[in-house]
């Protein structure tokens, strides 16, 4: 155990915790605030693995925009405050996704562990041996060179998607959608209150 | 110095607790945050790979920044989605069957179609009553 490795375990510990209770808690808004929790501290987990960049980003995207989107989510749709009971599917459903969770962390584990496992990653002379070359593509200047050299195309193609995703929001959130019974009951509520 | 199974345990660790997420949970927001911890496994499985010493081709930083990015586009529209469910049906349950009779013409611009009398009228009242009786029906199922 290397002091990277006890700081990965405990920065782990916590993603790995909080992850677990962003889906197992009752109330549904602590959810969300788990969820915030685990990314956090995923974004510490990729400062100790060496990627500050993807951790600052891991920040400023997950944290700072998706799980504020999520709360607003949860606000818009009038979640219940306090624990409910109704937010989770029956006994045995709940039993099957155990072990189908299971089954895949334990399938992706002997698939991944011993291809990566073994190895002994030197992440402390990075910056050093960044200057000769060896490992460019795991600092700044490394990914800023990727992504506008080999990687500018899927670059561009995803400021394209994110004008496209934009653009969806804002459709998708101007159709009404509803059955025909809804939409008698609305009319007939609009012509007595009208 | 770090050894690389701790994160790649962690990778298994978060899509096995993502897949439980998105099995065990009837909040549709919730799904969605399950659907966020996979692609965070993911996304950490990228960054250990791109970690190796000795693989200059390895694009795993860079393969996670786009990770990033198509997460942050997809949840919008999916969350868009799920406010339009909210509104329609007054319920974001996906394991309650919706009803749907009449639902291939019930999806329409509010202003584009429909009667005239409907646009003539204005949407503030519809709104407004679409409001009340959502809310009725969200206090009597799950929020």
């Amino acid at each position: 155990m290397t002091t990277r490795d006890i700081v990965f375990v405990v920065v782990g510990a916590i993603t790995g915790l909080s992850a677990l209770l962003a889906v197992t808690t009752r109330h549904v808004v602590h959810a969300a605030l788990w969820l915030l929790v685990a990314l956090g501290s995923l974004a510490g987990c990729y400062i100790v693995l060496g990627q500050e960049l993807v951790g600052l980003v891991q920040l400023l995207v997950y944290v700072g925009a998706i799980v504020v989107l999520v709360l607003f989510a949860l606000m818009l749709t009038r979640a219940p405050i306090g624990p409910k009971d109704e937010i989770d599917t029956p006994r045995w459903q709940r039993a099957a996704a155990v072990a189908l969770g299971a089954g895949l962390t334990a399938l992706i584990a002997t698939l991944v562990i011993p291809v990566l496992g073994s190895q002994l990653v030197d992440l402390d002379g990075g910056a050093a041996a960044a200057g000769q070359g060896s490992s460019a593509g795991a600092t700044t200047p490394g990914i800023a060179r990727a992504i506008f050299g080999t990687w500018v195309w899927p670059f561009e193609l995803l400021s394209v998607l994110l004008l496209v995703a934009l653009i969806g929001a804002f459709a998708v959130s101007r159709l009404v959608l509803g059955s025909r019974a809804t939409r008698v009951t609305r009319a007939t509520g609009a012509g007595d209150s009208g | 110095m770090i050894h690389l199974w701790f994160p790649a345990g962690l990778a298994a660790l978060l899509v096995g607790i993502g897949t439980y997420g998105v099995l065990a949970r009837r909040n549709a927001v919730l799904v969605l945050i399950g659907v966020e911890l996979i692609l965070n496994g993911g996304n950490l499985l990228l960054v250990t790979a791109g970690s190796r010493p000795g693989s200059p081709l390895s694009a795993g930083p860079v393969l996670a920044l786009f990770v990033i990015t198509i997460a942050a586009a997809e949840i919008v529209v999916a969350l868009a989605v799920v406010l339009l469910m909210f509104r329609g049906f007054g319920h974001i349950d996906l394991t309650r069957v919706p009803d749907v009779s009449g639902l291939a013409d019930a999806t329409r611009l509010p202003d584009a179609s429909g009667d005239p009398h409907d646009g003539s009228r204005g949407n503030s009242p519809e709104r407004s009553s679409g409001s009340a009786s959502t809310s009725r029906r969200a206090r009597e199922g799950v929020g």
